[in-house]
């Protein structure tokens, strides 16, 4: 190799080589690049995940890109992200100004805001689906006729419970990151402004927001990206329906692949996934300047 | 702070404000209490402890319990037969398999990104800059797209229905985050402990654990947590590559639970109950680490 004497130079200079890296590079080129360059390839076969794969031109990507399906689950894909986002995140930035303030009872708060947090997603799924029955879940328990109502099964419905349900498990962790940003805040911000006079809606507007402008570009960036990983809890709480309604991309995904048994088609859908991903981690990343985050990822 | 200097003084600016600052005053909003803020922390309080109070409380009724008083009431007669009942369909042997799955995947994880971390940090050359660009674009493509190549892979090395199956990928995928952590911390470490360490004749190995990692031991135990917690509550591997019960692992056995028990709610919500218990310990005895263990990858 031809890298071999360079490494091996710099060595002797004063760092260490660089084969102490290498088994985690080869952990990653195999699980993780193999795989990436595999769904590209297997985008262009057509395989039932049982028999041989069979090189089979674009015929996936026409199917995939013609069934309306597909449209479909990018629109569903689009509003979970939109509405999740608009719901997550003022309440996160608030909490997480809520939090951070000095009061005794705000920190035994958060103790229980986090509780979220400990249960899988396939637990809140579960919960969830006890919780939303009309005959013996929260409705009926506290006798609100507006709760009982069949919140699964309603297509109109089911795409705010499922925002709902997302707000509940991923709403602490923003909450957490804004608590981190707000306690970072320099303390003689707000005394200076104090002193000035200024309440305290002015205080948030003027120094809360923008000091916290780094850990909202983190916490946005998350929400929106994590939208494209909201597998696990949809799947189990809806399974994508009822009928198309939930069906998300990355259930999408799953649903072709391993219950339709199309893995070219599948692979195809991946393709996308991961186009529609890195264009919105670029993106973001753009609109929000540099961070210390977005400043490491320049480097990719 | 442009935005901080610039703060205009309201006209009717209350004289009583200019209080002096007090070392133990950490928000300006102290003095008063801010009524809508706890309202709304309260508010969200019920949207928490709601759902935890259901699932908890109606694991506690038997059936006909649970079909017969309010959703929202404690039982009348408190059982821990559906506990029981999910002991007996070996919850023990599943709670089992994560475990082995979660420590497999992690102290190889942590092992293999250290030296990369340390690697990264301390060497020079293409190679190394090389293999950290890699790592951050991994961090920026959502790898769960790739499902379908690494079920492919899994199946043809015959790891198909295997722990090992779930442990693979699983490091891959734990390794850029890892990485990117321990570097970030590494980099504090001062290079001239590094230097007299080499001077004394130290290989980068001997410095490698004698130096680096007691230094950054509290990014280790974040990092470790971290993975932890993402292979522990992981869903989507376990559903593709494993099937029997012998290799079943505690998120994929709360939904199978639902299917075998299907209308005995009470023995499903038992079951989520249970398999959050871990957690729910882990959160009462280290909820500090936990919690920078949940946000590892933004708190630095």
């Amino acid at each position: 190799m031809a890298a071999d004497s360079s490494i091996r130079r710099a060595a002797r200079d004063a760092g260490p080589s660089g084969w102490l890296a290498l088994p985690a590079l080869v952990f990653f080129l195999v699980f993780a690049v193999v795989p990436l360059a595999g769904v590209v390839f297997l985008s262009f076969t057509s395989w039932d995940g049982l028999r041989e794969i069979r090189l089979d031109g674009l015929s996936s990507w026409a199917t995939v890109l013609t069934d309306p399906v597909t449209g479909n689950a990018l629109l569903v894909t689009a509003k979970i992200m939109f509405f999740s986002f608009m719901v997550q995140a003022p309440i996160s930035l608030l909490l997480g100004v809520f939090t951070a303030g000095g009061q005794k009872y705000r920190a035994a708060l958060a103790v229980l805001y986090f509780l979220p947090l400990l249960l899988s997603s396939a637990a809140v799924a579960i919960a969830f689906k006890a919780l939303l029955d009309p005959n013996f879940g929260l409705g009926p328990g506290l006798q609100v006729p507006f709760l009982i109502q069949d919140w699964l099964g309603n297509s109109d419905l089911v795409l705010f419970v499922v925002v709902f349900v997302i707000a509940w498990q991923f709403v602490p962790f923003h909450t957490l990151i804004y608590q981190g940003g707000v306690r970072q805040i320099p303390t003689s911000l707000y005394e200076a402004a104090e002193i000035d006079g200024a309440g305290r809606v002015r205080q948030f507007l003027n120094i809360t927001l923008p000091q916290l402008k780094y850990t909202i570009i983190t916490s946005s960036t998350l929400m929106v990206v994590g939208s494209l990983a909201y597998f696990d809890l949809i799947f189990v709480l809806t399974g994508g329906g009822p009928g198309y309604s939930t069906r998300l991309l990355p259930l999408h995904m799953y649903l072709t692949g391993f219950k339709a048994n199309d893995m070219g088609a599948a692979s195809a859908l991946g393709v996308i996934l991961i186009v529609i991903g890195l264009g919105l981690a670029l993106l973001l990343q753009r609109l929000g300047g540099k961070n210390r985050n977005a400043s490491q990822l320049e480097g990719a | 702070m442009a935005s901080t200097t610039q703060l205009p003084v309201p006209p009717e600016a209350p004289v009583r404000t200019a209080a002096a600052p007090r070392p133990d005053v950490r928000r300006g909003s102290r003095f008063r209490p801010n009524l809508l803020g706890g309202l709304g922390g309260w508010l969200w309080l019920g949207v928490i402890i709601l759902p935890i109070y259901y699932v908890v409380v109606t694991s506690l009724k038997n059936q006909a319990g649970f079909f017969a008083t309010n959703p929202m009431l404690p039982p009348a007669e408190p059982t821990l037969d559906n506990y029981k009942l999910v002991l007996e369909n070996d919850f023990v042997r599943y709670f089992a398999n994560s475990v082995i799955v979660t420590l497999g995947t992690v102290i190889p994880a942590l092992f293999v990104s250290f030296m990369a971390a340390y690697a990264i940090v301390r060497g020079k050359g293409r190679f190394v800059n090389w293999t950290n660009n890699l790592f951050l674009l991994g961090l920026a493509i959502p790898l769960h797209a790739t499902i379908i190549p690494i079920y492919w892979m899994i199946t043809r090395a015959h790891l198909y229905d295997t722990l090992l199956a779930l442990i693979l990928p699983s490091i891959a995928f734990a390794i850029p985050v890892s990485v990117l952590i321990l570097s970030n911390f590494m980099r504090d470490v001062p290079n001239e402990l590094f230097e007299s360490m080499r001077l004394d004749g130290c290989s980068d190995w001997a410095m490698l654990w004698r130096l680096a990692l007691p230094m950054t031991k509290p990014a280790v135990i974040t990092v470790g947590i971290y993975n932890a917690l993402h292979v522990w509550n992981g869903f989507l591997f376990p559903l593709i590559l494993t099937q029997s019960p012998d290799t079943r692992v505690l998120p994929l056995s709360l939904w199978t639970f639902q299917g075998e028990f299907s209308v005995n709610i009470p023995a499903v919500l038992a079951s989520v109950v249970l398999a959050t218990l871990p957690l729910l310990v882990l959160y009462v005895v280290a909820r500090r680490q936990l919690i920078s263990g949940l946000t590892a990858g933004f708190s630095k």
